[in-house]
């Protein structure tokens, strides 16, 4: 009789021991769903691979236009993470009540850069623009993209802004633009760096890199928001973001940190 | 444009409808002259290749615009085939351009000119052209004379559903226009341009107005169609 009990009481607990198991390793390994901005298409997706890896979390990203992202934010979108273009809308998300207080901080500040695919066409001083050797000029959309706000305070500091506007060709978002440059549709656009740079230098074509000077700095915010609050793998990518590997990562694409 | 004070939200709302009705009414006179020499022959033809052309008029039907417009931003660019064709004629390239939207329009449009076409003539079947003949018309008269009156509720039609569809038109257009005012940007992009820079009440009148004017599009044809029939019968 006790011999049986004793073996019931083995199965029961192996029983409980592996439903513990599993629920333990189902919280271990949540999800997160990240809301990236364009621009940092490239190196996100690197980092979300080293994340997964290293934490066992799964990071579920979606690129798209900083000013979309804040309206679908605002509308309910499941997301609990924004890695933003800018600090002004995630300011703007926490004056609103919508992230979570004092998680925010500078992940990355970017950098614009004139390109073209062409090799040799764009000198490093960017004096390509003041000539006629090149049919449009692809900008994001300045009043969605941080990085077409840059383009264009960039245009009006070299005095060209008259000259070049009938040039202008408008991207909906950086990697729009980047297309239009990339598919030659375009001669030359003001790009971010981290779409034409890899390793430590340009992928293709030729660039001038602006100088910082030139426009206000393209301070990139990461918050997280409400919906993440109690998700562990929110909290541990708000974590992860700030670690020596991925700011390595960052910086590999151009970044400054 | 000085002698009309407009603000500037309203100036670049008129400009922004008045390229669109510009690109619909342009896209919707050229696609009857191309739908209708091709719906004639698609009615008529026992070719082995009437099946595939169907085929190949109706994808825009099923495929996205995004598909349109990502192969219409390769094939236009400097080293595309329309491209290197334009290029050569000494146009330079369409991409960012009217004409690039016209053609992206009319390519996008062309099942909605032509399926309405065809059936029309379709309905008319072989035995007018016939009697025709044998009052000695030639082909070309009795085109012209007999299949064009018969097949009119069809052209009406196709006119109406190509000129609204283009109006409707928003992915191939953000994908090769680039957003330049009085060149590339209809309403529908001036619409998504407001949504996304959050300026909701612009966005709410542009965006009602496009309502307004689908349901009146779509009122009137079932409203000339009931006619139609009722005529007919």
């Amino acid at each position: 009789m006790t011999g049986l009990f004793t073996k019931l009481t083995k199965h029961v607990s192996t029983a409980l021991g592996l439903v513990l198991c599993a629920i333990s390793w189902v919280t271990s390994a949540a999800e997160v769903s990240v809301a990236v901005a364009s621009n940092f298409t490239a190196p996100m997706q690197k980092i979300g691979r080293a994340f997964e890896q290293d934490t066992g979390h799964k990071a579920l990203l979606a690129f798209g236009a900083t000013g979309g992202f804040y309206a679908q934010i605002k509308n309910g979108a499941p997301f609990q993470v924004l890695l933003a273009a800018d600090n002004e809308t995630p300011a703007r998300l926490e004056k609103e009540g919508l992230v979570v207080a004092g998680a925010r901080f500078t992940y990355a500040i970017g950098k614009l850069v004139l390109w073209s695919k062409q090799p040799g066409l764009v000198d490093d001083q960017g004096e390509v623009l003041r000539t006629v050797g090149f049919n449009k000029l692809a900008i994001a959309n300045p009043k969605l993209a941080p990085y077409g706000a840059a383009a264009m305070e960039t245009i009006t500091k070299l005095g060209l802004l008259a000259r070049l506007k009938p040039k202008f060709v408008e991207g909906a978002n950086i990697g729009q633009t980047y297309q239009f440059v990339a598919s030659e549709n375009a001669a030359l656009g003001f790009v971010a760096l981290s779409q034409v740079f890899a390793e430590g230098r340009l992928t293709q074509g030729s660039a001038w890199m602006v100088p910082a000077s030139f426009h206000a700095p393209l301070q990139q915010d990461a918050v997280l928001l409400k919906t993440g609050k109690d998700n562990v793998a929110a909290t541990a990518l708000m974590t992860y973001l700030q670690g020596d590997k991925a700011r390595a990562i960052i910086r590999a694409y151009g970044y400054e940190l | 444009m000085n002698w009309l004070p407009l603000p500037e939200f309203d100036r670049h709302a008129l400009s922004a409808i008045w390229l669109t009705l510009e690109l619909a009414s342009l896209t919707t006179v050229l696609l009857l002259l191309i739908a209708t020499p091709m719906a004639w022959w698609l009615a008529r033809s026992k070719s082995w290749w009437r099946g595939p052309i169907a085929a190949v008029v109706a994808l825009p039907l099923v495929l996205p615009p995004t598909v349109l417009g990502f192969y219409l931003l390769v094939a236009l660019g400097p080293n595309g085939p329309i491209g290197q064709f334009t290029q050569a004629m000494g146009w330079g390239t369409l991409s960012f351009t009217f004409a690039g939207l016209l053609l992206g329009s009319i390519i996008y449009s062309m099942p909605f000119a032509v399926q309405p076409i065809l059936h029309a003539f379709e309905a008319i079947g072989e035995r007018p052209m016939e009697v025709a003949a044998t009052l000695r018309a030639r082909p070309i008269d009795a085109f012209f004379t007999v299949a064009l009156p018969l097949a009119k509720p069809g052209f009406i039609t196709a006119a109406i559903l190509s000129f609204a569809h283009t109006i409707g038109e928003f992915g191939v257009v953000l994908m090769i226009g680039g957003n330049i005012p009085d060149k590339t940007r209809v309403v529908s992009t001036q619409i998504y341009g407001h949504v996304e820079a959050m300026e909701y009440t612009q966005a709410h009148w542009l965006a009602g107005g496009m309502l307004v004017f689908a349901f009146a599009v779509l009122l009137g044809l079932s409203l000339m169609n009931r006619k139609n029939t009722q005529v007919m019968t």
